[in-house]
């Protein structure tokens, strides 16, 4: 039992920085941006906290300035790809190459650095419960954040007029306009949201799952969470399950290593980056699934006076 | 009094050239202020960073031999970009082009003969080619996007250098160091010059821009894929296959980033080492677009990536500054053409009254309905 709890525990470690990113994605691809940006934003949202945590010995400050760095460089995007209309899937590169070479330059007087990391909730009767306590009262705070976020936006894009604007600028600008929406500032309000989200999950492995900061040490995490958002054609449940999925094999790697079988590390390592292309591939190869559920405006630019 | 874009009646080619250049001025200047901030005389640390290191043969030498992976693959890559073909993974093809030189070097090991180099190139440029093909069959075949499955395969890529550096082709004798035996003279590509360690690769990477440029130019299947990236549905009127586009656009990519691993490994490395390229494969996206996807743009744009490179060397020697700041430089360079970008197609113009200067602004409401001019 105390093996599956544990187990339990580790796969919602894992899975919250992707499931994070994945929503902050979702949500701007349902305004019609996409944004490939994700693995600068949360780079830089990692160093961003672990800088401020250092200095400040406050994890929280450190995720409040990793939330914020992201979504300063959210905001430089937004401009570049709204305002200025440059193509998206080349701004958003753009965005990592430049998020992560700012990160390693910023960060290299950290990298030896060690925090002492967001503690666990610990709840006074609650926690020290026999299994239930474990199981649902004593993980890091920014799991149960992540559960909030993901039924708050849920709520918001289903069931109010704010997520059904959301949706309606994503799916037609030209007619989200012309009823007087304002189709670039809703942009830009969604960018800046999947920025938030990508500092968040950045900070929350700066400061909470490791804690330390090193180059690389999002690995690519944010191209996942990319990767997810289509696995999950765009519905904010799915996302979560398969960031958890994916935290899961991710694990399974550390698993399966501790029980030193003979299979290398390295490609047990691989494990995650071929089940992102297996499990992409699977849900693709339904044109219809992913056709009925993309916003249709996705990635095109919209000005409003053209 | 309010600024505002306007749509211009036609594309302006004097923006499409003049775009790279004000982008450099602007990553110039931000990188006077990083300088400054740093503490460092912004005239000194610009010229450390940019002139220092080509005042010299040896200089310009080095600058060709950084330029000659990107330019290789750039071009290769723009073939797929003007097509809309996205591979962001030329940085795995590239490792895997120098695996799979590494492989023939080593299976011959000892064996001085004049087919050994060649067969190495071709074997990376192959390898190459195959890791390619995997997003491109399943882009074709399953619709799966290829941005994110190439990029998966460069982690993949990674994974497979480093357990083959660390396992079976590990340099038995070189104190447990992840790296391979170092090659033979027959498996060396002969430099060039007298000093430095530029080598014929750089001949390589302007015969493929000149090929480039000929396909684009003069071939009805470059023609085609100009056309499918411009106008998808036009080209499917056409009847050119969307397919085609995406084969042809990947594989050269993956052709070109393998040829510049195996160039790597035959060149100025000489062996496998665990880290066998500094970010070419995604400096060269970088190259693509400030080349504006035209080989002799492209040309030009691969000497300056390659002087960022050499320039965060130099400050790394000199100014003891990370090497990080050429990552940092090589992505401002990109974020400031692309929004430099937007006056190719719009300009500016200055709005007096209020109502035009909104960009919220709702359309027009319909008139107020008018009675019909009566006729008595």
């Amino acid at each position: 039992m105390d093996a599956f709890v544990n187990l339990i525990a580790l796969t919602l470690a894992a899975g919250t920085p992707l499931a994070l990113a994945a929503l902050g994605e979702l949500v701007t691809e349902k305004s019609g941006v996409l944004n490939l940006g994700v693995e600068g934003m949360m780079t830089v949202g990692a160093v961003a906290a672990f800088i401020v945590a250092v200095n400040t010995h406050s994890p929280w400050l450190g995720i409040a300035a990793g939330a914020a760095a992201a979504a300063v460089l959210a905001l430089v995007f937004a401009f570049i790809v709204l305002s200025l209309m440059a193509n998206q899937v080349a701004t958003g590169l753009a965005l990592s190459l430049f998020g992560i070479g700012l990160a390693s330059f910023v960060g290299r007087d950290y990298v030896a650095k060690v925090i002492d990391g967001l503690p666990a909730l610990h709840l006074p009767v609650l926690s020290d419960l026999p299994i239930v306590g474990a199981l649902f009262f004593s993980y890091s705070p920014i799991i149960y954040l992540t559960l909030a976020l993901f039924a708050l936006t849920q709520w918001v894009l289903t069931r109010t007029r704010a997520g059904l604007i959301v949706r309606a600028v994503g799916e037609s600008p030209p007619a989200a306009h012309a009823i007087g929406l304002p189709v670039i500032r809703v942009r830009y309000l969604c960018v800046l949201f999947g920025g938030l989200c990508s500092g968040l999950a950045g900070a929350y492995l700066a400061v909470a799952y490791t804690p330390l900061w090193a180059e690389g040490m999002i690995a690519g995490r944010g191209w996942i969470a990319v990767a997810l958002v289509v696995f999950a054609t765009w519905k904010p449940w799915r996302a979560l399950a398969g960031a958890y999925l994916f935290g899961f094999v991710t694990l399974a790697q550390f698993q399966v290593q501790a029980w030193g079988t003979a299979i290398s590390p390295q490609f047990l390592s691989m494990l995650p980056y071929l089940a992102t292309i297996v499990v992409l591939t699977l849900i693709s190869r339904n044109a219809l699934t992913v056709r009925l559920n993309a916003p249709v405006s996705l990635g095109k630019p919209f000005h409003p006076g053209d | 009094m309010m600024l505002r874009l306007e749509p211009r009646p036609e594309p302006s080619r004097l923006a499409v050239w003049l775009s790279p250049l004000v982008a450099l001025l602007a990553t110039l200047a931000i990188g006077a202020a990083i300088f400054a901030w740093l503490g460092f005389d912004p005239k000194n640390a610009l010229a450390v960073f940019f002139i220092k290191p080509i005042n010299s043969w040896y200089g310009v030498s080095e600058l060709l031999l950084k330029a000659a992976p990107l330019m290789l693959i750039a071009n290769g890559l723009a073939l797929g970009f003007r097509a809309n073909v996205w591979n962001i993974g030329a940085e795995g093809q590239l490792i895997l082009g120098a695996l799979g030189a590494t492989g023939i070097a080593l299976a011959f090991d000892g064996v001085e003969a004049r087919w050994l180099l060649p067969l190495m190139l071709i074997c990376g440029t192959v390898c190459g080619i195959a890791w390619a093909a995997i997003p491109a069959f399943l882009r074709t075949r399953f619709r799966a996007n290829e941005i994110l499955t190439s990029l998966m395969l460069v982690y993949v890529a990674g994974y497979l250098l480093s357990f083959l550096i660390h396992g079976p082709w590990r340099d038995p004798e070189g104190y447990n160091f992840p790296q391979s035996i170092l090659f033979s003279a027959s498996a060396l590509l002969p430099t060039v010059g007298a000093e430095g360690r530029l080598n014929i690769s750089i001949f390589f990477a302007l015969g493929v821009a000149l090929l480039c440029w000929l396909f684009v130019k003069k071939s009805w299947l470059g023609f085609q894929m100009r056309v499918a990236g411009l106008a998808p549905t036009a080209a499917l009127y056409a009847g050119i296959p969307a397919n085609r586009s995406v084969w042809l656009g990947l594989l050269a990519g993956g052709g070109c980033a393998g040829l510049a691993g195996a160039c790597e490994v035959t060149g100025p490395l000489g062996q496998l080492t665990a880290s066998v390229s500094p970010g070419y494969g995604f400096a060269a996206i970088i190259v693509a677009f400030v080349g504006r996807l035209h080989p002799i743009g492209i040309v030009f744009a691969s000497l300056l990536l390659s002087l960022l490179y050499l320039g965060g060397e130099a400050a790394q020697i000199q100014l003891g500054l990370p090497s990080a700041i050429t990552g940092l430089f090589q992505g401002a360079l990109l974020f400031l053409l692309l929004g430099a970008d937007v006056f190719i197609r719009y300009r500016l113009r200055f709005v007096f009254s209020r109502l035009a200067s909104s960009d919220v602004t709702p359309s027009p409401e319909p008139a107020p309905p008018t009675l019909p001019a009566s006729h008595h």
